[in-house]
C-alpha cells in the first residue's frame, strides 16, 4: 500500500519549526504539523468538518514565499516549500492575544463546570495563554444554563463561538436548529424559540464543545473528570457498532463519548446511544434469580408468585424443566429465543448448548422482525465504506435515521459531499428520502415486483408511481458500483417480498454487494455464532458444517429446527416443552403480539435469562439475572460484519452472570462440558472453529489494527486510497490526510474529538497529552489495547498453521459421546473447513398479497429511535421521549373521514382493535396506513397477523353515531 | 402580525425562483415581512423558514445580525444617535442622554403613544457633521440639543413630512420586477450545482 501511495501521491516538503516534513497536497497545515508531532491550538478546527476560522487560536507564521505572516493553520493547506513556524515570539504574542480575547467574556466559573480538568479552553490558556487579563469591565450577562433541548443545556456565558455545535448541526446531522443569533459582542448561540434542538444527534454536540457551554442533562454534575475511569468499548445500541469510551464513576457509568474510527462511526454516536447506559444503573437490574412459586396442585405453569430463589433453586427448576422436554418428541420441544443482546462468545455459548446439549436446532436470535437467517449471512457483502463509495446504493430497509442513526450521519454525508446517488424502495417516505435520486413507493407485499420492474426495464407492471423515475432508478443501479442496503421496511409485512427481492437484485447485476440493516445490537454476530435455525457458528449451513461441528461438538440436531415465528407456534399449540428466552421479549419485541402472548401461555417451562424484568420474563418459571453492557468483556459483530471488543466497566449487580457463564454452568449440570473457562477461551473455539471467524485472532483484535474491529468472513476492507475525500475544503480536495486517525490519541476524546490536548506541567512539549492519559498513551504503543485497562498482555497466537497442528496433535480425544463437548482438542483431522453459507435467492418466493380491498388500508410498521424498548424505558432521560403511538395516514385517506391530525381512530385489523391519534402525512402513500411500532401503550404489535403476506387494517372516527368507515 | 398575507406571499414566490439556491432569497423575502407589518414577526420567520426550505432558527440567525431588520415592533419614527468615535468625541453620548431625557425612554426602546423608538447606533458615515442622528434613516447633521428638542416637536406635530417619511414599514426594497427583465430561468430556478441539496 505504500509503494502505490508512493506512485498515485506526491507529497511535498514543507519546513516545520525548522525541520523539514513531508506533507499531502491539500493536507492543511494544522493537520500536517499534527501528524509530525507539532501541536497547534484550536477550538473551531474539527478534522472531521469544514474550516471556517472561527477562533483564530491556531495561527502560526507561514511563508508561502512572500515573506512570513500569520495565517489560521486551519485554513491554509500547505504548499511546497512552505515554511511553518509555531513556536516564534511573534506567534506566541498572537496566541496570547487571541486567549485574552477568547476570555474576555468567559465567566471563569471552573469550579463548578462540569467541563473543569478535561477543558481545552482551560488546557490550552495554561499552556499557550497570557496567564493574566488585562480586561476589568463587566462580562457579558445570559440566562444560566437554558435547556435547548430534552437532553442538552447551554451555558451562553462560556461559549467561544467557535462554531463547533452549529457547524455539526447543520453539516454533519442535517438537522440546524441552533445558529448564532444577533451580531458582534451579542453574538450568542440559540435556538429558534419554542423550536428545542430535538435532534437524535444533539449529544454530538457536547462531546465537541471545546468549553462548557453545553452540557448533558445525564452527566451533569454526575463526576468530575479526574474521578472517571474508562475503558475502550463498542455500543451495542444498535448494529452499527460505534465504537466509544465507556467511563464510569463508583462503580456506576456516567458517560460514553464517540472514539473516532475511520470505518465505521468518525466519531459520532446517536442520542440513544450516548445515553442509554442509564439502563445499565436501573434499579430495575435483577441481581438474582427470580423462581415461580408452586401452586398447589398444579404442575407450574404461571400458577405461582416470581419470587427470588437462590442459584441451587433455580438450577433446579431449570433441570427439572429440561428433563421433562427431553422426554417430548418432536424438533421443538426444546426452543431458544434471542441472542441478539448477547455478546459473540455468549452467543457462541449457548449456541453450542442448544446443539450439542438441549439437542434442538430450534434458535432464533431475531424475533420475527429481521429478514432469514441464510438472506443475511448468505448474501455478498459490502462493508460501510464500501456502501458510502459506491457510485450508486439501493436503499431497500427501514428509516436508517430511526434504527441505525450513525448508517444514516454516513449515508447522508455521502450525498451531500460525494454526490452518492441512492435508490430508495420503500414503503413510505423516510428521513433518507430528501437525500435520493430516486424514491419509489411500494404497497406492502410488493416490494419484490416493484423492484423487478425496475430492473426488467418493464413500464407495465402494475405498481404505482412515474414509469420515468423507475427507468431512471433502472439506469443507476446498472450505472456503476451497486451496494444494497438490505433490512426489513416493515413489519406488518413478511419478510419474504424483500427477501425476492434481494433475489432479484443479486441475479439481475451479479456484482453487488450487500449491507445489512438489521438494527438490533449483536443480532449479527449472534447468526454468525448459529443462533438462527439451520445455521451453524462460522456462517455454515448445518449440513455444510455437519462434519465438522459434530466432529468439534460431540453431536448435532438431526435436521433444521424452527425460526422465531415457527417457535412461538408451536409453544402456543403446546408442543414446546421448554422455552428459553434469552434476553428475548417477544410481548413487547415480536410483531405480532397476539401469537407471543398465546405462546407464553402455551408453552410448558419458560426459562428466561435476562438483565431486566421485562414483560415476557414476567410470565417465566425461572429468571436467571444476566450481567449486561457495561458489565462484560468479550466481542461484538456490526452490520457489515465487523468484530470489535467490548470490555467490562463495572461489576454486575448481585448475583448476575455473563450469559455464556450461564450456558457452561446449565451444560454441566445437564452433564455435558461446553469446554472452556473463560471468554477468552470462548473466542479462542470460536476462531478455530468458525470459518468466517478464522484468522481473527485475540493477539489481532488487541492489537493496533483491531481498534477499529476485524471484518469477519473475507471481507475486503476498504483501503484509505480509495475513501471517499471526506470532508473536503470545497476548493481543496484531498484533506484526507488532515482527517486521517492516530490510534493512539483517540483517548483525548474526553475533551475534543481526537485532538491532542497540550500538557500543560511542560509547555515546552504541547504535543504531550495530559496527565492522567499519559499512562493510556503508553499502554497504547506498548500492548496496542490504547486503553489503560486494556494492558493486560495476550500471548500472541502463532499463525493460522501452527493451530492446525497443535489440534492435529489431538486426533484421538474427539469421541461420540452424545455429551461430549469440543473441549480444546477436538478431532478435526478428518474434516475439512466448511465453506461458508451462500445465498443467491433459491427459493425465494414473495407469497402472494390478497388483492386489494378498497376499504381497507395496507398497514406499515416501522420503529422509531427511542421507544418502549428495555433499554430507553429504563433510561430516564430517554423514556419521556418515546412519541407514543400514532397512525400515520395519507391526507387524501383521511380527510374523507372529515377529521385531521390529532383526531382518535380506531385501527381495526383480523387480530385486533386500537385506538390511536391520527397524523396527516403526505409522506405515507394513499392506500396505506404507517403505525409506529413498540410504542408505550396499545399499536401495531395488536394489529400484525405474523401468518399473513401483509396485514390489512380498517379505520374509523370514534364516537358519533357509529362512526363513519372509510 | 403574522404570517405573509396571501399577497406578500405570491410576490414572495416570484423572488424565490431568481435564485440557483432558494436560500439566497432569504434576505429580499425579510425585506418583504417587514414592508408587511414594519418588523419581522416569529411568524413571519417561520413562514420564510418553511417557503425556503430552511428551519426558523436559520432565518433568524440571518435576520438578528442585520441591525435594520427589526425583532420587534418599532415607533412612527426610528432615532438612531451614533455614538461612534467622532460623535462620541463631539457629544454623541450627551446627544443621546438628551434624547433619552426628552423622550422619557432609554435607548432600545419606544415611547408609549408609539411615536418614537430610540437607538444608540455604531457609525452612519457622516462623521465630517458629527454628532448627527437619523430619523427613519434620514439624516440629521451637526445637531444641538435644541435642534434635535426642535425636531421631536415637529415630528410630533408632524410638519417635517417632506423631510422624513412616517414610518409605514422602514423597507422600501424594489422587489417586483418586469418578467422580461427576468436572468430567463423561470420558474424553475437556475440548475443547482452539482452535490449540492438545494
Amino acid at each position: 500500500m505504500a509503494d502505490s501511495e508512493q506512485a498515485t501521491k506526491e507529497t511535498l516538503t514543507v519546513t516545520l519549526d525548522g525541520k523539514e516534513i513531508e506533507a499531502e497536497p491539500g493536507e492543511l497545515v494544522i493537520a500536517a504539523a499534527e501528524r509530525n508531532g507539532v501541536y497547534i491550538p484550536r477550538f473551531c478546527y474539527h478534522p472531521r468538518m469544514r474550516s471556517v476560522g472561527m477562533c483564530r487560536m491556531c495561527i502560526v507564521e507561514i511563508d508561502s514565499g512572500r515573506g512570513p505572516a500569520l495565517q489560521p493553520s486551519c485554513m491554509v493547506p500547505v504548499s511546497e516549500g512552505m515554511t511553518v513556524t509555531t513556536e516564534s515570539a511573534l506567534t506566541k504574542k498572537a496566541q496570547d492575544g487571541v486567549l485574552e480575547f477568547l476570555l474576555i467574556n468567559h465567566p471563569l466559573d471552573c469550579p463548578v463546570c462540569d467541563k473543569g480538568g478535561e477543558c481545552p479552553l482551560q488546557d490550552q490558556t495554561l499552556a499557550f495563554g497570557p496567564g493574566e487579563s488585562r480586561f476589568v469591565e463587566e462580562k457579558r450577562h445570559f440566562e444560566k444554563p437554558i435547556a435547548i433541548s430534552e437532553l442538552v443545556y447551554l451555558d451562553r456565558e462560556r461559549c467561544v463561538l467557535c462554531d463547533r455545535c452549529t457547524r455539526f448541526a447543520k453539516e454533519v446531522a442535517g438537522d440546524p436548529l441552533i445558529s448564532f443569533i444577533d451580531r458582534g459582542n451579542h453574538t450568542q448561540v440559540n435556538t429558534f424559540p419554542d423550536d428545542p434542538f430535538s435532534s437524535y444527534f444533539s449529544g454530538n454536540t457536547v462531546q465537541l464543545c471545546p468549553v462548557g457551554a453545553l452540557l448533558a442533562r445525564p452527566y451533569r454534575f454526575r463526576a468530575r473528570p479526574w474521578d472517571l475511569d474508562q475503558v475502550e468499548s463498542t455500543c451495542t445500541s444498535c448494529a452499527f457498532g460505534c465504537r466509544v469510551a465507556l467511563q464510569s464513576s463508583a462503580n456506576r457509568l456516567v458517560r460514553k463519548l464517540g472514539v473516532d474510527v475511520d470505518p465505521v462511526n468518525w466519531g459520532w454516536l446517536c442520542d440513544k446511544g450516548r445515553f442509554d447506559f442509564e439502563a445499565t444503573n436501573s434499579d430495575d437490574r435483577l441481581g438474582g434469580p427470580l423462581v415461580r412459586s408452586r401452586a398447589p396442585g398444579a404442575a407450574g405453569d404461571g400458577a405461582g408468585e416470581l419470587a427470588p430463589g437462590t442459584w441451587s433453586e433455580a438450577w433446579d427448576r431449570v433441570v427439572e424443566g429440561i428433563a421433562r422436554a427431553r422426554l417430548r418428541p418432536g424438533r421443538e420441544s426444546i426452543a431458544v429465543l434471542g441472542g441478539a443482546r448477547l455478546t459473540n462468545e455468549d452467543a457462541y455459548a449457548w449456541s453450542k448448548l442448544a446443539r450439542s446439549v438441549l439437542g434442538t436446532d430450534s434458535v432464533d436470535a431475531q424475533l420475527g422482525d429481521g429478514l432469514p437467517a441464510e438472506v443475511v449471512v448468505g448474501l455478498p457483502r459490502a462493508s460501510i465504506d464500501a456502501a458510502c463509495g459506491a457510485d450508486t446504493v439501493l436503499l431497500l430497509a427501514p428509516d436508517v435515521k430511526e434504527e441505525l442513526p450513525v448508517l444514516y450521519l454516513r449515508l447522508r454525508q455521502a450525498v451531500v459531499e460525494r454526490g452518492l446517488q441512492v435508490v430508495e424502495v420503500s414503503p413510505v417516505a423516510t428521513a433518507m428520502t430528501p437525500y435520493t435520486a430516486v424514491s419509489l413507493r411500494y404497497r406492502p407485499g410488493e416490494a419484490a415486483s416493484v423492484v423487478r420492474a425496475v430492473l426488467s426495464g418493464d413500464q407495465a407492471t402494475g405498481t404505482d408511481g412515474p414509469a420515468d423515475e423507475r427507468r431512471r432508478a433502472g439506469e443507476l443501479l446498472r450505472a456503476g458500483s451497486l451496494v444494497c442496503v438490505l433490512g426489513r421496511p416493515s413489519l406488518a409485512e413478511s419478510a419474504q417480498p424483500v427477501a425476492a427481492a434481494a433475489a432479484s437484485v443479486l441475479d439481475a447485476l451479479p456484482e453487488v454487494t450487500f449491507l445489512s440493516a438489521l438494527r438490533r445490537a449483536n443480532v449479527h454476530g449472534a447468526l454468525d455464532m448459529g443462533l438462527a435455525p439451520g445455521v451453524l457458528p462460522g456462517r455454515v449451513s448445518l449440513e455444510e458444517g455437519r462434519r465438522w461441528f459434530a466432529d468439534a461438538w460431540g453431536s448435532l440436531p438431526s435436521g433444521p429446527g424452527l425460526d422465531a415465528h415457527g417457535i412461538l407456534t408451536g409453544a402456543a399449540e403446546g408442543r414446546v416443552a421448554c422455552l428459553v428466552l434469552l434476553g428475548a421479549d417477544p410481548l413487547a419485541d415480536f410483531p405480532d403480539r397476539s401469537l407471543a402472548r398465546r405462546a407464553l401461555a402455551g408453552a410448558g417451562f419458560v426459562l428466561a435469562v435476562d438483565g431486566f424484568l421485562t414483560a415476557s420474563a414476567r410470565r417465566a418459571d425461572v429468571v436467571l439475572p444476566a450481567a449486561v453492557y457495561g458489565e462484560k468483556g468479550g466481542t461484538t459483530t456490526n452490520l457489515e460484519g465487523r468484530v470489535s471488543r467490548l470490555h467490562q466497566k463495572i461489576t454486575p449487580p448481585g448475583t448476575a452472570r455473563t450469559d455464556w457463564m450461564i450456558a457452561a454452568e446449565l451444560a454441566w449440570r445437564l452433564g455435558g462440558d461446553l469446554g472452556f473457562t473463560s471468554e477468552d477461551e470462548v473466542w479462542d473455539e470460536i476462531e478455530r472453529l468458525a470459518p468466517s471467524h478464522h484468522g481473527l485472532t485475540r493477539a489481532r483484535l488487541a492489537s493496533a489494527e483491531g481498534f477499529d474491529g476485524l471484518l469477519a468472513g473475507g471481507v475486503p476492507e476498504a483501503g484509505d486510497r480509495d475513501a471517499p475525500p471526506t470532508m473536503s475544503q470545497a476548493d481543496s480536495p484531498g484533506v484526507l490526510g488532515a482527517m486521517r486517525h492516530t490510534k493512539d490519541d483517540s483517548l483525548a476524546t474526553t475533551g475534543m474529538g481526537h485532538d491532542r490536548h497540550p500538557d500543560p506541567q511542560s509547555g515546552s512539549e504541547p504535543a504531550g497529552a495530559p496527565p492522567g492519559l499519559a499512562a493510556a498513551e503508553g499502554a497504547a504503543s506498548a500492548g496496542g489495547s490504547g486503553y489503560a485497562d486494556g494492558g493486560t498482555p495476550q500471548e500472541v497466537r502463532g499463525d493460522g498453521d501452527a493451530v492446525q497442528a497443535s489440534v492435529a496433535t489431538e486426533t484421538d480425544q474427539g469421541g461420540s459421546d452424545a455429551f461430549r463437548p469440543s473441549g480444546g482438542g477436538a478431532d478435526h483431522g478428518s474434516a475439512q473447513r466448511p465453506s461458508p453459507l451462500r445465498w443467491s435467492g433459491g427459493g425465494a418466493t414473495a407469497p402472494t398479497p390478497p388483492p386489494l380491498d378498497r376499504y381497507s388500508l395496507r398497514l406499515v410498521s416501522a420503529r422509531k429511535l427511542y421507544d418502549d424498548g428495555t433499554l430507553v424505558q429504563r433510561s430516564p432521560s430517554l423514556a419521556p421521549l418515546a412519541p407514543g403511538p400514532r397512525i400515520r395516514l395519507n391526507p387524501g385517506d383521511l380527510s374523507p373521514l372529515g377529521v385531521g391530525t390529532g383526531t382518535k381512530l380506531q385501527v381495526t385489523s383480523g387480530q385486533g382493535r386500537v385506538v390511536l391519534v391520527a397524523v396527516a402525512d403526505a409522506g405515507v402513500p394513499q392506500g396505506s396506513a404507517l403505525v409506529t411500532f413498540n410504542q408505550p401503550g396499545p399499536g401495531a404489535a395488536d394489529l400484525i397477523d405474523s401468518d399473513g403476506a401483509v396485514t390489512e387494517v380498517r379505520i374509523e372516527t370514534l364516537g358519533g353515531a357509529g362512526g363513519a368507515t372509510s | 402580525m403574522a404570517r405573509l398575507s396571501a399577497e406578500s406571499e405570491e410576490l414572495a414566490r416570484t423572488i424565490i425562483p431568481r435564485y440557483p439556491r432558494s436560500r439566497s432569497a432569504l434576505i429580499p423575502l425579510l425585506h418583504v415581512a417587514q414592508e408587511q407589518d414594519g418588523w419581522v414577526s416569529p411568524e413571519a420567520i417561520a413562514h420564510i423558514a418553511e417557503l425556503l426550505d430552511l428551519t426558523p432558527v436559520e432565518v433568524l440567525g440571518t435576520c438578528s445580525f442585520y441591525g435594520m431588520f427589526k425583532l420587534h415592533p418599532v415607533g412612527r419614527y426610528v432615532v438612531g444617535v451614533c455614538t461612534n468615535i467622532s460623535c462620541l468625541l463631539l457629544g454623541g453620548e450627551e446627544l443621546l442622554a438628551h434624547c433619552e431625557a426628552r423622550l422619557g425612554i432609554k435607548a432600545g426602546a419606544t415611547t408609549d403613544d408609539g411615536m418614537f423608538t430610540l437607538e444608540d447606533v455604531e457609525c452612519i458615515a457622516a462623521c465630517t457633521d458629527a454628532p448627527c442622528l437619523q430619523v427613519n434613516y434620514r439624516y440629521f447633521l451637526n445637531l444641538t440639543h435644541e435642534q434635535a428638542d426642535a425636531l421631536f416637536d415637529d415630528l410630533r406635530a408632524g410638519r417635517r413630512g417632506d423631510e422624513v417619511p412616517e414610518h409605514g414599514t422602514l423597507t422600501r426594497v424594489r422587489q417586483r420586477i418586469a418578467s422580461e427583465r427576468w436572468s430567463g430561468h423561470g420558474a424553475e430556478g437556475l440548475p443547482v450545482p452539482p452535490g449540492q441539496v438545494r
